[in-house]
């Protein structure tokens, strides 16, 4: 089953008719994955969400949502999808199983079947037992839980997660991703989510797509961008002031060499295997190895290789970064 | 297992909740609600008894002059009373020129009905900015609800605190010496909420479609302090228009509120209601409701998402 759930044909979104945020982007979800936009803050992904979840019209381009032309049928798209903000929207003052009905009601879900099926995912969430309590007292973590209940409220074919974990600690982090995965193996979705957290790309997503200033650079599933780096980097210091890269790369699977502050910097296939014999070539010529070390590739290696630099200080608007912050001292209470 | 949830679905469907969304942060929040009666009683208190303006004109600061007054020859007994009666009649008939009443306290409280009005509902315009700021917008517009209903939630709430907080004024006024006029009838009441809906919609409506487009708290609220005081000293709540100079008088007799204030005190307080007024009032009134609410319904279908 690889039917394609989202289709995007060079949409475009451009603010004030220069400030172009998403340029011209190409990409397929499938059904049944988790299809990630891995890049820094301002790099379009709301901003591409926005579109998918018709709260923004594209200025050029189009999309389908499950068949639905995501300008011209949006009421349908809405019926279909679940939306998971980067903000926190549940209301501060009513209580958690209340947001639900909230959201429900948004829906025009009736009220008995709403509470049905809103107890049923306040279990799933775990939040049975706060579901009476007012979400003021919510930690991040149950906040970004209850977030999670209500976008799934109207049974969504695909789930659209903006940033789910912004601001929250690695530990509650890690615990929601699982319950992410929950919610799709128990629902069997497709999620499409954006994220600036590489670990979050590489450990929940089937495929991702790094974008950077609003264009996809590349698009994979983690290993297979991490893979066609072309291995491993073994990081080589040798005692002698010469120059040995030549020897270096004649070594088997050694795809690279760069001669780096007084230490050369080796990309290879099967770094573990590799290493040894790198160091066995060296001492054969006479040489000695004074330091080295091994590492595989993260999805940051992947990002510096596509973009240049990496995945931090880009410049955001005030209003996002204002959004952001707002978030995050939520997420921290 | 996902079937569409389009059934019994109205275009409607989500009113009732977000309105309610709004209302619970009121009334289940016992300070703010606590505040919101209080509110209207310290305003009488200062306009109504600390500022009273028929005071001003009462046979005793009108006696304080009459003794300073030096006649030769001097007056009797007889026609210093004489005197007396005239300049209390005199008082009380300027007042009643002026005021159509007697009473400027009932004048003014009746006048505190549309000022809540005002500013509650100028409050409607700051929500729609902080659920923007908050997400809730973004998620809301995320949803089939409709656009219209959205902000129509938001204009609905504002009205029905308006109308909650006007019965709250009467029975306070009531408690603090309003005079009802003489031809006064219990269904009164009613004709006054209703003119209260309309003025409410019709305000709240105007803040939001002023403000529908700003993401940042401090427009709406720059917006909300250059437009409610005038909009509140330039209509008869307080003072009587034709006591007012002629440009003002004009600015007045565009501004709903005026029309607001001249039914609740045709129904409430004056001796005689003249129905065609009160009628035309309310066709005033209601033209400018729905001229503002559909003005406000168009922009939430352009403006609410970008």
């Amino acid at each position: 089953m690889s039917e394609e759930i989202i289709k995007a044909e060079g949409l475009t979104k451009i603010f004030n008719k220069h400030l172009v945020a998403v340029d011209h982007v190409n990409f397929e979800v499938k059904s049944g994955e988790i299809y990630g936009f891995l890049g820094p803050n301002g790099a379009g992904k709301t901003t591409t969400i926005n579109m998918l979840i018709t709260i923004m019209k594209p200025t050029e381009g189009k999309a389908s949502v499950l068949g639905f032309d995501i300008a011209k049928q949006n009421d349908s798209v809405r019926n279909v999808i679940g939306v998971v903000p980067q903000e926190y929207t549940a209301d501060e003052d009513l209580t958690a199983l209340e947001n639900i009905l909230l959201c429900a009601d948004l829906y025009g879900i009736p009220r008995r079947v709403a509470k049905e099926r809103a107890l049923d995912l306040l279990k799933l969430v775990e939040l049975t037992d706060f579901k009476d309590k007012r979400v003021q007292t919510f930690s991040g973590g149950m906040r970004r839980r209850l977030e999670l209940a209500c976008g799934l409220i109207n049974r969504p074919k695909i789930l659209f997660l903006d940033e789910p974990t912004l601001g929250l600690d690695v530990q509650t982090r890690t615990a929601t991703w699982n319950y992410i995965r929950k919610l799709k193996k128990e629902y069997g979705m497709t999620l499409f989510m954006t994220t600036h957290y590489l670990e979050e790309a590489d450990s929940l997503c089937d495929r991702v797509a790094i974008i950077d200033h609003g264009k996809i650079v590349v698009v994979g599933t983690p290993e297979d961008l991490k893979h066609n780096l072309g291995g491993d980097i073994i990081t080589i210091g040798i005692k002698e002031d010469i120059d040995v890269s030549e020897l270096i790369s004649k070594v088997e699977n050694v795809k690279d060499v760069k001669k780096e502050n007084g230490s050369y910097r080796i990309k290879a296939e099967y770094g573990e295997v590799t290493a040894p014999f790198i160091i066995e070539t060296l001492r054969k010529k006479g040489y000695t190895v004074a330091k080295l070390s091994l590492t595989e590739p993260t999805l940051n290696e992947v990002y510096l290789e596509y973009t240049g630099k990496s995945m931090r200080d880009t410049e955001e608007s005030p209003e996002a970064f204002q959004a952001q912050r707002m978030t995050m001292r939520r997420a921290r209470q | 297992m996902s079937e569409t949830n389009d059934n019994s679905k109205s275009k409607l469907h989500g009113l009732w909740a977000l309105t309610n969304r709004e209302l619970k942060k009121w009334y289940k929040a016992p300070v703010i609600f606590i505040l919101s009666i209080i509110q209207p009683i310290i305003w009488m208190g200062l306009l109504g008894k600390a500022m009273n303006i028929g005071a001003i004109f009462s046979s005793g600061s009108l006696g304080e002059l009459m003794s300073k007054l030096v006649l030769t020859p001097p007056l009797t007994a007889t026609q210093s009373q004489q005197l007396g009666s005239f300049f209390n009649g005199l008082s009380a008939s300027i007042i009643q020129n002026a005021f159509k009443t007697t009473d400027y306290f009932s004048f003014m409280a009746v006048g505190m009905i549309a000022f809540t009005a005002l500013f509650t509902t100028a409050f409607s315009g700051m929500s729609v900015v902080w659920d923007r700021r908050l997400g809730f917008l973004n998620k809301a517009l995320s949803t089939p609800v409709s656009r219209a209903v959205i902000i129509f939630s938001k204009v609905l709430s504002a009205t029905l605190r308006s109308m909650f907080q006007a019965g709250i004024i009467i029975l306070i006024a009531i408690a603090f010496g309003l005079q009802f006029g003489a031809s006064f009838n219990p269904l009164y009441i009613f004709g006054v909420f209703a003119i209260m809906f309309l003025i409410c919609v019709g305000l709240s409506s105007m803040f939001i479609a002023i403000t529908i487009r700003s993401t940042r708290i401090e427009t709406p609220m720059a917006v909300m302090n250059l437009i409610t005081l005038p909009l509140m000293f330039a209509s008869n709540a307080f003072f009587p228009t034709n006591i007012m100079p002629s440009w003002l008088q004009t600015v007045a007799q565009v501004n709903p509120m005026t029309y607001t204030t001249d039914v609740v005190r045709q129904l409430l307080i004056y001796s005689t209601t003249d129905f065609t007024q009160v009628g035309m009032d309310f066709a005033y009134v209601g033209i400018f409701a729905v001229v503002v609410a559909t003005i406000g319904i168009v922009l939430s279908w352009r403006f609410l998402s970008k």
